[in-house]
């Protein structure tokens, strides 16, 4: 049953590198994505909490907790320089994933009809609705386990959630921060309006990206603690088989494996990820534990 | 006979003189009717042997000059009276008559005044016996009695001095020997304001001796009915100087000083009799006379307190100018011991009049009225022989040392502070951080706001008395009395009472910035409680205030964003209305434009007091609110239901991967192996 090229995975499996004295057995593993995409993920969060950050304390001003986090981020003016500093990184790290789609979609030498609604898209597909329903028949214990593509639908979910959140908060945000210009042409009241979206707007992505995305990627049990594929880019391959089967399939069917396989990061580039991981985990939970407490038992 | 005719045509034209006609009547009748021959009843036959100037008689054995001047007696106001009206003992008695004459009577006319005599230092001395008691011509002559207008008379004012300086002045019998209590009277008269205006000045109107001492009635000062007796010395005084009280009414009450002389100084205790003079005296003399005493260091009072006085501090403070008797009053300076007829305390009120009206309606006043132990009196802040003022920086009352003198009960602790039972805590250590201690006692800003400028320094009442500087109605110009500008804002402003005619409680200057803790304005622990301060009475406003950014971000502790005062104004809030408000329809904009400088009529429209609980009044926020709740409900239900049925199976997923990971790792080793 093993194939040809199993084995040749089994042997880079079994050569060893030696750091620290220790020895580590480097696994193949297979990269799911590029650098700038990884690259992209980590400014991605660092802007995102620092913007769910100085927002809170904004929006649960009535807490002891957001004078405390006021006061750490340099007090409040400060705190709003960077708000609006992470919105311009979060801004740019939209815009530059943008260019980098059309870049490959020109590299790739694809009409745009062939990259929207190609088999590696974002967009929702039929597949996607059928994966959907085969995952609830699977939770309800009526099939198995559906055979998971590229991406999933959830992951889909959470990629267009960035988008529409970017749009509303974006464009609320821009609203609050030059309110002079827009009242030119804008009622005084939108700004209220504006306020109120932002910051719902905003409670709804730092709670779903802080559970439900935690959970999906992170928490649920077959990844538990921890996925570290968004910042290595690389899972093993015996994970990425029994994950992703679809996929795995269909790049062995394209003999296409082979181009993205490539060897696991040395420890201390894990460890450091871990590390960074860690902070980010740790900090979105607090932000969650910070909103629970001030929407139910601070409310005023 | 023909001299008769004379006086009548001369009385008739002096009708005042009504009982001098009557005894011409009395006369005529006397000389018709009793006209018997050797008998010397006319003035002619008295003056046929009295005419001769070396006439002489005896009178108690001694040899004297009978001799009696025509001219004199003619050019006298009893010209034309007959011998006999005075001499009454030589009435109808033969001629030539006895030896050792009666002396001449003058109570026949003049009886009202010999009933004053009589009852007179003199007239008592006389009846006595007492050979240096006056009789009538000792004063006033014999023949030679002129009117008192008449400046040749013996008792006319200018003449007067010497006359009672023939027994008064020093050397005298009458001054050596009998009881007189002040010496050198004629010279210090003379050296007086009065004595010069009248020796030197001729000044015939003003005071000579009788003038305070009356002419007839003369009786000692500790005499009740004296003119000189302390309680009737205001009255004798005034007899010339009727506008006094004018000018001692800031110095005594004016009403006070005629009904109750005998409790405030008396004219004399500061313009000593005799010595009158304009200017304040040199009264060391009676200083010197207690200094003689109470200049003993080991000088003891019976309850073994010292009674040493140390003078030097009554010289360098304010009292320097003022006795020791013009405050211990009620001294006797004819006791041996002066003082010993010292009865009362020390009582300021009587100089401090206003002041000790003011003290009486205070609590302090009060509660010392209740004999209070703990009460203050004047000399518990001003000190007793050392008062120096509000401007000596030694003072107990200089501004920088007040807070210390009050607290010396009112600190916490102490027996004022104890007995207060208002809502004011540590109110010293609060004063001294406040912006006013800080001024005044870091800073050494002598015109801060002290204690007293506040709670006034002598009618300190408690605020709820309607009187009491502190009292809401009076705080603004209490305040107002340093922050002038502030309180003409404030008294136009909306939560002025003079404006505002509510029932409900207004705000006053404490209210905002507290009574003791008062910071500064511009600090930011200020700008952030004056919020909660609005919020104390605007509840529902501040909370929607807070649900919108300008006080969420204050919350933050952030100082430079618009607070209640920066859009409604601090002091001057009107209500929209008033085209003076800052929230008028035409200042809005200018308003925002405090902070953002490119601000619009649009712009304006923000709602900063804005909910989204209310629909009827923001309806869209309550819409979009609501809408993104929704969204937020539903996105939650959904994917956390999705991430609940994951859950179990997740797990089952985890041991099968484990399953089929050892698995292929027990092949692996079997391969290997």
């Amino acid at each position: 049953m093993i194939t040809e090229e199993e084995s040749n995975i089994k042997k880079q499996t079994q050569d060893v590198s030696r750091t620290d004295g220790k020895i580590v057995v480097l696994e193949t593993q297979i990269e799911r994505f590029s650098r700038l995409n990884r690259m992209l993920h980590v400014l991605m969060i660092i802007s995102f909490i620092s913007l769910a950050l100085t927002g809170m304390t904004l929006k649960f001003s009535y807490t002891g907790w957001a004078v405390f986090l006021s006061k750490f981020f340099g007090g409040f003016e400060f705190a709003g320089y960077i708000h609006r500093f992470a919105a311009l990184i979060m801004s740019s790290v939209f815009i530059i994933h943008i260019i980098d789609l059309l870049r490959i979609k020109r590299k790739e030498k694809k009409t745009l009809k062939e990259f929207l609604f190609g088999p590696d898209s974002m967009l929702f597909s039929r597949h996607d609705l059928k994966d959907f329903i085969a995952s609830l028949k699977w939770f309800l214990g009526l099939g198995e386990r559906p055979e998971y593509g590229r991406w999933t639908y959830w992951e889909k979910f959470d990629y267009f959630a960035v988008f529409w959140g970017i749009f509303i908060i974006g464009s609320t945000g821009l609203t609050l921060w030059f309110p002079e210009f827009f009242t030119q042409f804008m009622p005084g009241w939108v700004i209220n309006v504006s306020t109120i979206i932002h910051s719902d707007e905003a409670l709804l992505a730092t709670g779903f990206i802080f559970t439900v995305h935690f959970f999906n990627t992170h928490l649920r049990p077959e990844k538990f603690p921890m996925d570290i594929v968004i910042f290595s880019g690389r899972v093993p391959l015996e994970e990425f088989k029994l994950d992703r089967p679809k996929e795995y399939k269909e790049l062995v069917e394209k003999g296409e494996l082979e181009k993205h396989l490539v060897e696991a990061y040395p420890l201390i580039v894990i460890k450091t990820i871990k590390v960074f991981g860690w902070t980010a985990l740790i900090i979105g939970f607090s932000i969650i534990i910070w909103i629970i407490y001030a929407m139910i038992f601070a409310y005023k | 006979m023909k001299s008769y005719f004379f006086w009548i045509k001369i009385t008739n034209s002096d009708c005042s003189l009504f009982k001098i006609l009557k005894n011409i009547l009395i006369s005529l009748i006397c000389i018709s009717v009793l006209s018997v021959p050797g008998y010397a009843q006319e003035n002619s036959d008295c003056m046929s042997c009295h005419e001769d100037n070396s006439l002489s008689g005896t009178k108690k054995g001694k040899q004297i000059s009978v001799f009696v001047n025509q001219k004199t007696l003619t050019s006298s106001v009893h010209s034309g009276i007959d011998c006999i009206s005075c001499h009454v003992d030589l009435e109808g008695s033969d001629f030539p008559h006895k030896e050792d004459v009666g002396k001449a009577q003058c109570t026949p006319c003049h009886d009202e005044i010999k009933t004053k005599y009589d009852k007179s230092l003199h007239g008592k001395a006389a009846a006595k016996g007492d050979p240096l008691a006056p009789m009538c011509q000792n004063c006033h002559g014999s023949h030679n009695i002129k009117q008192v207008k008449d400046l040749k008379s013996l008792v006319a004012p200018l003449n007067i001095p010497d006359l009672c300086g023939k027994c008064h002045k020093e050397g005298t019998p009458v001054q050596s020997q009998r009881k007189i209590d002040q010496t050198n009277i004629i010279e210090n008269y003379s050296e007086s304001i009065h004595g010069e205006g009248l020796l030197k000045k001729g000044l015939i109107v003003t005071a000579t001796c009788t003038s305070c001492h009356t002419a007839h009635d003369i009786l000692p000062h500790t005499d009740q009915r004296s003119s000189i007796a302390r309680s009737n010395i205001a009255n004798t005084c005034a007899k010339c100087h009727a506008e006094i009280e004018l000018v001692h009414r800031k110095v005594i009450k004016g009403e006070l000083w005629e009904k109750e002389a005998n409790v405030l100084p008396a004219c004399v205790d500061c313009h000593q009799p005799h010595k009158a003079r304009k200017v304040f005296y040199n009264q060391g003399m009676a200083d010197l006379d207690c200094l003689g005493c109470h200049d003993n260091k080991n000088i003891k009072s019976s309850d073994n307190h010292s009674l040493f006085v140390d003078y030097t501090l009554i010289k360098n403070s304010r009292h320097a100018n003022i006795t020791c008797s013009q405050c211990h009053s009620g001294v006797s300076p004819s006791h041996l011991r002066p003082c010993d007829s010292i009865i009362q305390k020390v009582d300021c009120s009587s100089c401090h009049a206003e002041i000790g009206e003011e003290y009486k309606l205070s609590t302090h006043g009060i509660l010392k009225a209740k004999d209070d132990l703990n009460a203050p009196a004047c000399l518990e802040c001003h000190g007793t022989h050392n008062v120096l003022g509000t401007k000596d920086s030694k003072s107990p009352i200089f501004p920088i040392n007040i807070p210390d003198l009050c607290a010396k009960c009112h600190r916490e602790g102490e027996a004022a502070s104890v007995r207060y039972k208002g809502t004011e805590t540590e109110i010293i250590k609060n004063y001294t951080e406040s912006i006013h201690g800080k001024g005044l006692m870091k800073s050494g800003l002598t015109v801060t706001a002290t204690c007293t400028d506040c709670h006034t320094a002598h009618k300190e009442l408690p605020h709820n008395n309607s009187l009491s500087s502190i009292n809401s109605n009076n705080i603004s110009s209490t305040c107002g009395s340093c922050h002038h500008g502030i309180q003409e804002q404030f008294e136009k402003s909306i939560h002025s009472p003079k404006v505002n005619k509510t029932e409900k409680a207004l705000p006053t200057c404490d209210v905002c910035h507290t009574a003791h803790k008062i910071i500064r304005a511009d600090s930011e622990g200020f700008k952030l409680k004056i919020m909660d301060q609005c919020g104390r009475c605007h509840e529902a406003i501040s909370k929607t205030y807070f649900d919108t950014y300008h006080g969420k971000v204050s919350q933050l502790g952030y100082t430079k964003t618009a607070k209640c005062y920066d859009c409604h104004g601090a002091h001057d809030i009107l209500p929209i209305e008033n085209p003076a408000s800052h929230l008028n329809r035409k200042n809005i904009v200018q308003t925002c434009q405090k902070c953002h400088s490119n601000a619009n009529k649009q712009f304006a429209g923000y709602f900063t007091h804005a909910t989204h609980h209310d629909p009827e009044k923001y309806p869209w926020l309550f819409w979009t609110f609501w809408g993104m709740t929704s969204l937020l409900i539903f996105t939650f239900v959904v994917a956390g239901l999705h991430t609940l049925l994951w859950l179990p199976r997740s797990l089952q997923w985890r041991r099968e991967i484990e399953k089929r990971k050892s698995l292929k790792d027990d092949n692996a080793d079997n391969v290997e192996n």
